[in-house]
């Protein structure tokens, strides 16, 4: 019950997600700043956080170099956002 | 980036299964056992076949993260006596229909009054455009719909709305990881060695209220994402954390959960609902894990509008849906589980959800260890 998807913010006003070419009406008043272009966790119709692109791209890095055998003691990224 | 089919890609995920293993190979202890608290990652575990990758020391438990499954009786109850109310509309996330109450469940009724809503601003919309109605929506789940339903009643607030109510049963999963902690331990001979904690619940309210697990009970805690990647990545940390003796609480989850959460939604929650004591499925009551309307907003709560007499309840014979939720028994343990109790004729919570552990072990029981 608690997935989310992310969606790509179309329209702001009033607010439109889409997902594959499908596209539907969302809310964004649990956040405080949405722009056009911005992706957004979408559940049960409300959009309840950003991605932040940058540190998804570490992340997958990381991965990537974990999954071929190194870093092995390095520093999950994203926590210098923190 | 669309954030979801390359956090899929199995070359990685063979890659990030193997570095596990190897992770546990050079351990000295015998089995490892942890815990994936919230159902949509034992659905994907399932779905991806992820436990066919892992090593065979490792042991996944499911937890009470399936707010369907933890939906005690009585609710469902409640639900269907208010159906029969007339000029009462219910209005529900899907998942509900097919629960068993004491007698029947909501699906079997087939009755024209109870729809099913993706979201809670299609019940505020049927609450205006039928006027002469009264709407009931079915507010379950945890902290991840909370501020949905929060924000509902809000919206019903300043519109003016007199026919909009809510029936309570949300529940917050710090409380009841409490619970289990305390609870595994006595009952059950496996040390609980780390959690996998659910990924949109943390989105929500961050990772500091996890923060007592690793303090009060030494058990490690990462935040993973629900794609199979991110799962897999999760278990490495967690796993990591366990070998090394550490107890932290860490976010592998990073593109989506910030360490204080969503503080807008947490302040939309904060408005509306006050935390109570709640009754889980099989687990019991537990203290301050439910929420319940604030004084100012009780004029939407269906339960003190309708005055619904508390139900005497009756609990499917031979069901182990509680020791499921507890993560002390697994499905193949239960008499019924695909004999008496499938997804088209389910008799416990747990088959019913598409994330309820038994559903996940029936559909994909052929792929699992």
């Amino acid at each position: 019950m608690c997935l989310g998807v992310p969606m790509k913010v179309v329209e702001v006003d009033p607010a439109v997600g889409e997902l594959g070419g499908l596209r539907c009406k969302i809310n964004l008043s649990l956040l405080d700043s949405v722009s056009v272009g911005d992706y957004v966790i979408v559940h049960a119709g409300y959009a309840i956080e950003k991605l932040d692109e940058k540190v998804a791209r570490k992340t997958l890095q990381f991965m990537s170099t974990l999954s071929r055998g190194g870093s092995r003691t390095a520093p999950t990224p994203g926590h210098d956002r923190i | 980036m669309k954030y979801m089919t390359e956090f899929r890609d199995k070359e990685l995920a063979r890659g990030l299964a193997q570095r596990i293993s190897s992770l546990l190979d050079g351990s000295a202890s015998g089995g490892y056992t942890i815990m994936e608290v919230c159902g949509t990652h034992t659905m994907n575990i399932f779905r991806y076949g992820l436990k066919g990758l892992l090593p065979a020391n490792l042991r996944l438990l499911s937890g009470p993260g399936c707010p369907v499954c933890v939906t005690p009786t009585s609710y469902i109850d409640q639900a269907i006596t208010l159906a029969h109310v007339p000029g009462v509309i219910i209005c529900t996330f899907g998942d509900m229909l097919k629960v068993p109450g004491s007698e029947s469940s909501l699906e079997r009724l087939a009755l024209g009054n109870v729809k099913v809503v993706y979201s809670t601003a299609d019940a505020l919309s049927m609450a205006e455009a039928n006027p002469d109605k009264k709407v009931v929506f079915l507010g379950v789940g945890f902290e991840t719909t909370a501020p949905t339903i929060a924000a509902s009643v809000l919206e019903a607030d300043r519109k003016g709305l007199g026919n909009y109510f809510v029936l309570c049963s949300h529940k917050t999963m710090p409380q009841v990881m409490r619970s289990l902690v305390e609870d595994v331990g006595a009952r059950c001979n496996v040390p609980l060695q780390g959690f996998i904690c659910p990924a949109h619940v943390s989105t929500i309210i961050g990772s500091r209220p996890y923060e007592f697990l690793a303090r009060e009970f030494g058990i490690p805690c990462v935040i993973a994402g629900f794609e199979p990647l991110d799962i897999l990545h999760g278990i490495y940390m967690l796993l990591g954390q366990i070998v090394r003796g550490e107890a932290r609480v860490e976010i592998q989850y990073s593109r989506v959960v910030r360490p204080e959460g969503n503080p807008r939604a947490q302040a939309v929650i904060e408005e509306v609902f006050e935390p109570c004591d709640a009754e889980w499925r099989g687990i019991g009551v537990v203290p301050m894990s439910g929420l319940g309307l604030r004084g100012r907003y009780q004029r939407f709560d269906a339960a003190l509008h309708f005055s619904i007499p508390a139900p005497k309840t009756r609990e499917p014979k031979g069901c182990l849906c509680g020791d499921m939720l507890r993560g002390v028994k697994t499905p193949p343990d239960c008499p019924l589980f695909g004999r008496a109790c499938t997804p088209s004729h389910p008799v416990g919570p747990c088959m019913v959800s598409s994330e309820g552990t038994c559903a996940a072990w029936f559909k994909y029981q052929g792929e699992s260890k």
